[in-house]
């Protein structure tokens, strides 16, 4: 053989899927919530969308280049999923340096000193978010929807649904009259849930969510159990007392609640990698969400929900393994 | 009913079977073939031929070296060279013997004719005998004496005979063309296996070969033996692995260690089938063989399926078959996810010779390393239900136990984990390693146990 071969152990061929590939696949799924809430809010929306992004990668390049020395990771895409993540968990009228800070958070605190993609403990977006919640709670949740190309049919101003909701159970008032109150229509939410770009379309995030399970990129079970699980918890409390307790579609269609479940539980890396470890992930989210909602003081649980199961998953992947041929 | 397949993993590669069309060819005779003593598994055959010996076609040239070995006979009529070591496909030395090609001369007893011969001999002994004697081996891959897998030990029953028509790898064609052009051969040959084993007997066949299953189906039909039957399976790789082929059609799993026929399986491929009816009703060794000649992107008139005589080196393969394409920049034996890379061309072919694969830069050139995503898709893809992500750190850690704890030595070797692998980890290449370190832990163990054993048996004597 004058030529010189290869020479290498099987497999000699490999699937056409790469970290960058399966990044993609998630910007793409994530696109149709950012038209969406891009109508809805206006150019305000989307420069958060462009600073977090553009963020995201700059420091990611940054830090990989000048302080870590290795080769930058930017090409796989990760960060820019994290900068969408990240600007559709903020409210439009947020100011840009905050979300910068946020940026800060999820890539130079949540990501890279763990040592980049794959080895963080912590979802970094909701790392960055959570951070800027209680770094900068006003501006967080009581803000004006900025100006949209499209007009939204019952925008709410001043607080977030769930956080108006916890103010009025505060001072007495029952959900009912809330509800008359604020114009509130049930189904209008799936569309609209007045708060941040992420939240205001189930509907849209539901269209991505499909198209990464057509894709292959995420198995159904940890939203499933997420959601059903919340949807459970408010059944029985809606059940109990529908006055102080929110019911299913609200708790379901609002605060983040499907963009927790469907792309920031289900993230890789800080979710269990068996189903059953997944499962009890799942649920364990939809069950911290609730109670943060019905009984803690903050508005809003999913983010915390997902933060404290990210410490569990260490626990559930040495404790679940999935069946093994011949073994009982 | 619905198309069978196995229970946990496996992946879908393209099965870019483009030399589906080719019928079999008859590859010429070179001038000289060099016929390796270890193309079996087990013990290396031991020469019973010296320089300058005549040898006619289907002669034995060696014997068995151990239970588990097989007879090897001569491809072709001729003088012997040379009784040297010859570097194999991998380039390690191996006891070969060269024999210079004169003429064509077969041993009479061989019975050369077409004529097919349908009556099954009804002496079991004989027709073992008779398989051992021609070097009947595994032709799936794996190179197991026949006639050892046919005798199943004291206490285990045979109750279904799996006849292996699955070629689950990409691009190989040589038994779907054999299923094809010689299916009653083929199904003789189970029909004796069957007579052999007194059970059942299944075909597989993944369906993505229709004409395949057409053609055994009409053989089976015509033919009329009892309890045989095709079955057409899902198309999914690794689906022709022996446990995995076990589970797919009997709904079993043979346990960590065991042996399939300890769930009452005996699987054997179509290609050892046919060799079982030449054995057994024609008198021929195991001399020939059909491999698949092929690659992607390159002309039809390089794509073959060849019937060559088992000693024939793979660069006269090569060059018969028009010679090594531009685009190639690996050449394998076998298939893409399992078979060697070879890197000597000079390599003689061995009786589970498959084909020469030319797989192009684009193709076969792994991707750098990146970090683990945790994406979990080597655990789906694994057909055993292993977790390489966690073999593979275990195996950086060197945590033996650990990593026997987690099956390490259950893995087959099959490459779904690094095929999937989005950060291209090669899971597999460490998991191999874990899996040899693995095997010496608990073969030494067990070697320990018997020792003690011993000891204490011959120190309860001495106390008599």
């Amino acid at each position: 053989m004058d030529k010189k071969y290869i020479v290498s152990p099987n497999p000699h061929i490999h699937a056409s899927v790469s970290t960058t590939s399966i990044m993609r696949d998630v910007i793409i799924a994530l696109c149709p919530a950012l038209i969406v809430s891009v109508l809805a809010y206006g150019w305000a929306e989307l420069l958060v969308v462009a600073v977090s992004v553009l963020s995201c990668v700059l420091l990611e390049w940054a830090v990989t280049k000048w302080m870590m020395k290795r080769p930058s990771t930017v090409g796989d895409l990760s960060a820019v999923v994290t900068g969408l993540l990240l600007a559709m968990n903020l409210p439009s009228a947020i100011p840009l340096w905050i979300v910068f800070i946020g940026a800060f958070v999820a890539i130079c605190v949540a990501k890279l000193p763990f040592g980049g993609i794959g080895q963080n403990v912590f979802n970094p977006a909701i790392t960055g978010r959570v951070f800027l919640l209680v770094s900068f709670p006003a501006q967080m949740t009581n803000w004006q929807p900025t100006p949209g190309f499209i007009p939204i049919p019952d925008a709410v101003s001043g607080a977030t649904p769930l956080s108006a909701l916890k103010e009025a159970i505060k001072s007495g008032s029952t959900i009912p009259e809330f509800m008359s109150a604020n114009n509130y229509d049930l189904a209008s939410f799936l569309w609209d849930a007045g708060a941040s770009a992420g939240e205001i379309s189930a509907g849209a995030l539901l269209i991505g969510f499909v198209y990464l399970l057509i894709r292959r990129v995420v198995k159904p079970w940890i939203p499933i159990c997420v959601l059903g699980t919340m949807a459970l918890i408010s059944v029985i409390f809606h059940g109990i007392n529908p006055d102080v307790y929110t019911g299913v579609q609200f708790n379901l269609l609002t605060g983040g609640a499907m963009l927790g479940a469907l792309f920031m539980a289900t993230d890789y890396v800080t979710s269990p990698m068996s189903t059953l470890g997944g499962i009890i992930y799942g649920i364990g989210i939809g069950l911290i969400a609730m109670m943060i909602r019905y009984f803690g003081s903050y508005p809003e649980g999913m983010s915390f929900a997902i933060l404290l199961m990210n410490c569990t998953v260490p626990l559930l992947n040495m404790w679940f393994h999935q069946k093994k041929y011949g073994r009982a | 009913m619905g198309k069978l397949t196995f229970s946990m993993g496996g992946v879908h590669p393209n099965d870019s079977k483009y030399a589906r069309e080719c019928a079999i060819e008859e590859l010429p005779l070179p001038q000289t073939v060099y016929v390796s003593m270890a193309q079996h598994l087990g013990a290396p055959a031991k020469p019973l031929v010296a320089p300058g010996d005549k040898v006619l076609v289907g002669q034995v040239i060696a014997e068995p070296g151990g239970f588990i070995s097989a007879f090897v006979h001569s491809p072709v009529s001729g003088t012997v060279k040379a009784v040297a070591p010859r570097k194999d496909l991998a380039g390690n030395p191996v006891m070969h013997v060269e024999i210079a090609v004169e003429g064509d001369e077969w041993d009479p007893a061989i019975d050369r004719s077409k004529e097919l011969v349908t009556a099954i001999p009804d002496d079991k002994a004989a027709i073992l005998d008779k398989i051992k004697a021609c070097g009947v081996v595994g032709l799936g891959g794996a190179t197991f004496p026949t006639h050892v897998k046919l005798s199943p030990p004291p206490g285990k029953v045979a109750e279904c005979l799996i006849l292996n028509g699955t070629e689950c790898e990409p691009y190989l064609t040589s038994d779907h063309r054999i299923m094809i052009e010689r299916p009653k051969e083929i199904v003789i040959g189970a029909a004796i296996m069957q007579k052999v084993l007194g059970c059942p007997c299944v075909i597989g066949i993944e369906e993505n070969k229709p004409e395949a299953i057409a053609s055994m189906r009409a053989a089976v039909a015509e033919l009329g033996y009892p309890n045989m039957e095709v079955k057409v399976l899902k198309k999914r790789y690794p689906q022709g692995g022996e446990k995995q082929l076990i589970d797919a059609v009997m709904h079993r799993q043979v346990k960590s260690g065991g042996l399939p026929i300890d769930v009452g399986a005996v699987v054997q491929n179509v290609a050892t089938s046919l060799a079982v009816y030449e054995a057994v009703q024609k008198n021929k060794p195991l001399i020939t063989n059909v491999l698949t000649v092929t690659g992607n992107k390159i002309p039809g008139n390089l794509q073959h399926n060849y019937l060559f005589r088992i000693g024939v080196p793979l660069s006269f393969v090569v060059e018969q078959a028009g010679g090594v394409p531009d685009t190639a920049a690996k050449l394998i034996s076998g298939g893409p996810m399992m078979g060697k890379a070879i890197s000597n061309l000079d390599a003689t072919t061995v009786k589970g010779s498959s084909s020469v694969l030319y797989l192009s830069d684009e193709d076969t050139r792994r991707k750098p390393e990146t970090n683990c995503i945790r994406c979990g898709k080597c655990a789906d893809a694994c057909p055993m239900g292993l977790e390489p992500f966690l073999l593979n750190r275990l195996y950086k850690a060197g945590d033996l136990d650990a990593l026997e704890a987690n099956a390490a030595q259950d893995c087959i070797e099959c490459g779904c984990c690094l095929y999937s692998c989005p950060a291209c980890i090669p899971l597999l290449d460490h998991i191999r390693q874990a899996k040899g370190q693995v095997m010496g832990v608990i073969r030494a163990r067990a070697a320990a146990a018997k020792a003690a054993a011993e000891a204490a048996k011959a120190a309860a004597e001495a106390k008599k």
